[in-house]
């Protein structure tokens, strides 16, 4: 680009921009996911310190019948708050693209998005406590009171609330693009309304769909403080027994593993939806 | 249709601020316990300003949240810069790099940081988990955030702004000072923002990294929340919610005057 630039600047340049931000990922980020790939290959020590020699065991446990599962459980959720954002989410996402005022709905949109997160998991256990409103409502009809918390079905909802927002977004950033020519096409040619949306409205939202779905399902079953404060032990993700084993049963190796195992699962995920959407597809996700 | 597609709406609007509103409205509520409104006070929100306590977690976690964008827009720019501009061996190694705390679980990014200090502590006697280390996790998965939005837009500058700059003889830092970073302040402002309010908002990083002494707002949320429901809480919630509130219209009034 500017070829009076000798090599020696060139570099210098380089060094300039690039250099503190890499050494920053590669000691804060690479490192650190290079040691948890070891620590998960160590065993615990008496004191809960991390000791040799190398071994596979914390891997076999995985395999044990309550460490599966809570990984069926995680995938149980993350699967139900993808479909529960997706019900929620998918016609909103219409709603806002078509309405005239659009900047002002995703601005109440993201509203409740960006007041902290650890509030909006405690709202939940307000609504649903047994003096809370949900219980209060539900006695005006002669129902309950019911035990709503500590429970899945409250992890469930505060899961969807608190992730919906990544589901809505990309859906909408799709419906913006939408082609409506397609539609009226369909028509044209004599389709019925359902037909026409199955055929011409619906894959032109594939992208988004995807996107919000990875979006959703990821967070969804990579968090620990939803079922910690909602299922209140209940409901056991892999993120809790992480948070357990760098917690209060201090196997650190054993969390390492199960980290590893977590972070496999991301990958994979986003390896399918690479996939699917293409190269370019990982780069709309952000 | 369209008005079955307006009532949807209507209630999922619905479903993102009742929980918001139950926490306001229970913020003046006389009672502690219960939704049944017995009476306005204010005593829960001097409780709040009469505990010391919660006066140092707040400058905790603004001190985490300013230093840490600050670094992080800084090493954020220039890297998203040496990115879009130059070539160099490992470029694309780099870039799945930046990615990594970007797709994360944040549970598995926390305890990887515990990790890496805690091997540090053993070889080379340092860091102490403290509001330090906080910083340092906050940094981390800042610096990828703002990189990657600086690059999106120096991805739409004109590179032949900068050439006419250059062909005009400006040196290189002041090209960059006089014309790349003025055109890319947009996206600068956009990606530190965005650093502020993640950093805000973290719980699960600062809960891995943070020593004695280092609680932010969010861990105090955290232990009290464990031990149930506090009106405290929920002043405190209130008063969190009021100020991102502002600030978030704040932001959309001045993006749509540019407009």
């Amino acid at each position: 680009m500017n070829e009076a630039a000798t090599p020696l600047q060139r570099l210098f340049r380089v060094l300039v921009t690039v250099g503190p931000g890499a050494l920053w990922l590669f000691l804060f980020v690479l490192l650190p996911t290079l040691l948890v790939l070891l620590a998960s290959f160590m065993s615990r020590g008496p004191y809960g310190e991390l000791q040799g020699p190398l071994t596979l065991k914390n891997y076999l446990r995985l395999l044990e019948p309550p460490y599966l599962e809570a990984f069926a459980q995680s995938l149980w959720v993350g699967s139900l708050a993808t479909l529960l954002s997706a019900l929620l989410g998918y016609p909103l996402a219409f709603y806002i693209a078509r309405h005239p005022r659009r900047d002002l709905l995703l601005f109440l949109l993201l509203l409740p998005f960006l007041t902290n997160f650890l509030i909006r998991v405690y709202a939940w256990l307000v609504l649903l406590q047994k003096e809370g409103l949900v219980n209060a409502f539900l006695q005006a009809f002669g129902l309950g009171p019911l035990s709503l918390y500590p429970s899945f079905l409250a992890v469930l909802l505060a899961t969807v609330y608190t992730f919906l927002p990544f589901f809505v977004l990309p859906v909408y950033a799709s419906v913006e693009r939408i082609d409506w020519q397609l539609l009226e096409a369909a028509y044209d040619l004599g389709a019925r309304p359902f037909r026409a949306f199955l055929h011409a409205v619906l894959p032109q939202t594939y992208p988004g769909l995807f996107a919000g779905s990875v979006l959703v399902f990821i967070p969804a079953m990579g968090t620990f403080v939803v079922a910690d404060l909602l299922g209140a032990g209940r409901v056991v993700l892999i993120g809790n027994l992480i948070q357990q084993q760098f917690g209060v049963s201090r196997d650190w190796a054993f969390g390492a593993a199960l980290s590893v195992f977590l972070m496999g699962f991301v990958l994979l995920s986003l390896y399918l939806y690479a996939r699917l959407q293409g190269e370019r597809g990982l780069e709309d996700l952000v | 249709m369209r008005r079955l597609l307006s009532f949807h709406a209507l209630l999922v609007y619905l479903f993102l601020y009742l929980p918001i509103l139950v926490i306001v409205a229970l913020s003046f509520n006389e009672s502690r316990r219960g939704v049944h409104f017995t009476g306005f006070t204010l005593k829960w929100y001097q409780g709040l300003f009469q505990d010391p306590r919660v006066l140092e977690y707040f400058l905790n976690t603004l001190t985490v949240a300013l230093v840490s964008t600050l670094v992080s827009t800084v090493l954020g720019t220039l890297l998203a810069l040496g990115l879009v501009r130059y070539r160099f061996p490992g470029k694309g190694f780099l870039r799945y790099l930046l990615y990594v705390p970007v797709v994360m679980p944040d549970v598995v990014m926390g305890i990887s940081l515990l990790l890496l200090f805690a091997f540090s502590r053993e070889l080379l006697g340092f860091p102490r988990l403290s509001l330090l280390t906080v910083i340092l996790g906050h940094i981390t998965f800042q610096v990828a955030f703002v990189t990657l939005v600086v690059r999106s837009r120096l991805l739409l500058l004109d590179p032949a702004l900068e050439e006419a700059a250059r062909d005009l003889g400006a040196r290189g830092f002041q090209t960059f000072f006089h014309v790349t970073l003025p055109l890319a302040w947009p996206g600068v402002a956009a990606g530190a923002l965005l650093a502020l309010t993640l950093s805000l908002d973290d719980f699960v990083v600062t809960f891995f990294t943070a020593g004695p002494g280092a609680t932010t707002l969010p861990l105090y949320i955290y232990s009290s929340v464990k031990l149930g429901v506090s009106p405290k809480v929920h002043a405190l919630s209130t008063l969190i919610i009021g100020l991102s509130a502002f600030f978030l219209a704040l932001g959309y009034a001045l993006t749509r005057r540019k407009v």
